[in-house]
């Protein structure tokens, strides 16, 4: 979540006061990211030294001190939303790993491994639903969030019902060749991105 | 068993399903396949409960044995208290009738009748004299948001509104048992949430309802979700915490 481009892209509405950017941007990704004062201030005099905003030059340092956006804020704001994020490198994902170790260690049920991990995903997806259900309703950007996290979710969980799937074959149907020992564990070609 | 729960935790607290050491075959020897192993389930009223599991996992074996559509090789099925067993094949056929309602992937409506006559027909056939069953269905359109569209057919309705009118006919009348296969497998994710919505507020009106899916976001509008494998309930979710934990949590942006 870039900080800086949700603060410009708020301040691209028309200027506004540093308290008030925090409450509002709040409010616009459902309060699901807080976010602390010290980061809206730090954020906004960066955001000032590259000349994407301007402060209202009063000197009045703190929450009373206005800014507004700059015509290479605006083109800034306009380029980043345009941008597709890099996904290209598959994010280092601990639950990926878990299951690949899973499979190697003796003794261990992958299976059973999978299955604690899709319970706690469901549990978590009950969770955003009952909010979708309960709070969404009249807060489209909430639901927005809430559906992001539930699309997200959803894919873990097929992805460990297709693994589930994909073993139970595998058991039942071992490859003709001589029993390959363990499969290295597969190398992460690029460095991961982290993904948040 | 993981599956046995005494779910009398509900303030509606009655049991309207119970599944005792449920199991079921088909074929024999080499071809056997024990499509239900000893499944214990209870739902209440009030209680949606989602069952997950890989096809071929028994799901919709639970689903018609617990409709009573099929009986087990073993094991017990009580709805609304009464043991399948030991009716009679007509009283077995009056509390399905009566009590159970079911909602298809397909939705399984007769395209000859309009909206409101789908919905009235399962109560005339069960002696509920026209007029009343009418009223009845034009009630249970309403609450699906499709009092407008009674007097269409099938085939003027969306995907989406069949099967609104399809959940409409399974709750109509005094039923108090929902059974779900996939109801929103055919349809889009606005409609298919629709679907579970209306689903949660009849059980939010006392209804129990028991849906098979295989999809996590479906599942996720139930109260509990049970974990089938092999024919076992393997697993189920536990109570939830409060939505608005996860809201507080403070992450870092």
């Amino acid at each position: 979540m870039s900080v800086r481009h949700a603060l410009l892209a708020l301040l691209s509405e028309g200027p506004k006061y540093g308290l008030q950017l925090r409450e509002e941007f709040e409010a616009r990704t459902g309060e699901v990211w807080p976010l602390n004062v010290g980061q809206v201030y730090t954020t906004l005099q960066r955001l000032e030294r590259d000349g994407l905003v301007e402060s209202d030059g009063s000197g009045d340092e703190g929450p009373q001190k206005g800014f507004q956006i700059t015509g290479a804020g605006s083109a800034e704001l306009a380029g980043w939303l345009h941008t597709p994020p890099d996904l290209s490198s598959p994010p280092r994902d601990e639950l990926v790993m878990k299951v690949l170790v899973a499979t190697q260690v003796p003794g261990v049920d992958v299976r059973e491994v999978i299955q604690a991990h899709r319970r706690y995903l469901v549990q978590l997806m009950q969770q955003w639903t009952r909010i979708k259900e309960e709070e969404a309703g009249d807060d489209l950007n909430l639901a927005l969030v809430v559906d992001a996290e539930l699309f997200r979710l959803d894919a873990v969980v097929r992805w460990l019902d297709a693994a589930d799937g994909r073993l139970k074959r595998a058991a039942a149907d071992p490859a003709p060749v001589a029993a390959p020992a363990a499969a290295p564990l597969p190398r992460v070609r690029r460095r991961a991105g982290s993904r948040r | 068993m993981t599956g046995t729960t005494g779910g009398q935790d509900k303030e509606t607290g009655m049991s309207i399903l119970e599944l005792r050491g449920v199991a079921k075959t088909y074929g024999d020897g080499a071809a056997e396949v024990h499509a239900l192993d000893g499944v214990d389930l209870t739902v209440t009223a009030g209680q949606m409960v989602a069952v997950m599991g890989p096809s071929g996992s028994g799901k919709s074996t639970l689903l018609t044995i617990a409709g009573s559509l099929e009986e087990p090789d073993r094991g017990e099925v009580l709805v609304a208290g009464m043991a399948l067993r030991e009716l009679s094949r007509n009283a077995r056929a009056r509390l399905r009738r009566r009590t159970v309602g079911y909602v298809f992937q397909d939705f399984n409506l007769l395209p000859g009748l309009t909206a409101a006559e789908n919905v009235a027909l399962p109560l005339e056939l069960d002696g509920v004299p026209g007029r009343t069953a009418r009223g009845a269905a034009l009630r249970a359109l309403e609450e699906v948001g499709l009092s407008a569209r009674a007097p269409h057919f099938p085939d003027q309705l969306s995907g989406g509104e069949r099967q609104r009118v399809a959940i409409a006919r399974a709750v109509a009348g005094e039923r108090r048992l929902l059974l779900a296969d996939e109801p929103s497998g055919a349809l889009d994710s606005g409609n298919a949430e629709a679907v579970m919505r209306l689903i949660h507020s009849a059980c939010k009106r006392g209804v129990a309802a028991v849906v098979v899916t295989h999809d996590a976001q479906l599942a996720s509008w139930a109260d509990r979700v049970v974990f089938l494998r092999d024919g076992k309930i393997v697993d189920q979710t536990m109570p939830m915490a409060g939505p608005e934990s996860l809201l507080s949590q403070g992450q870092t942006p």
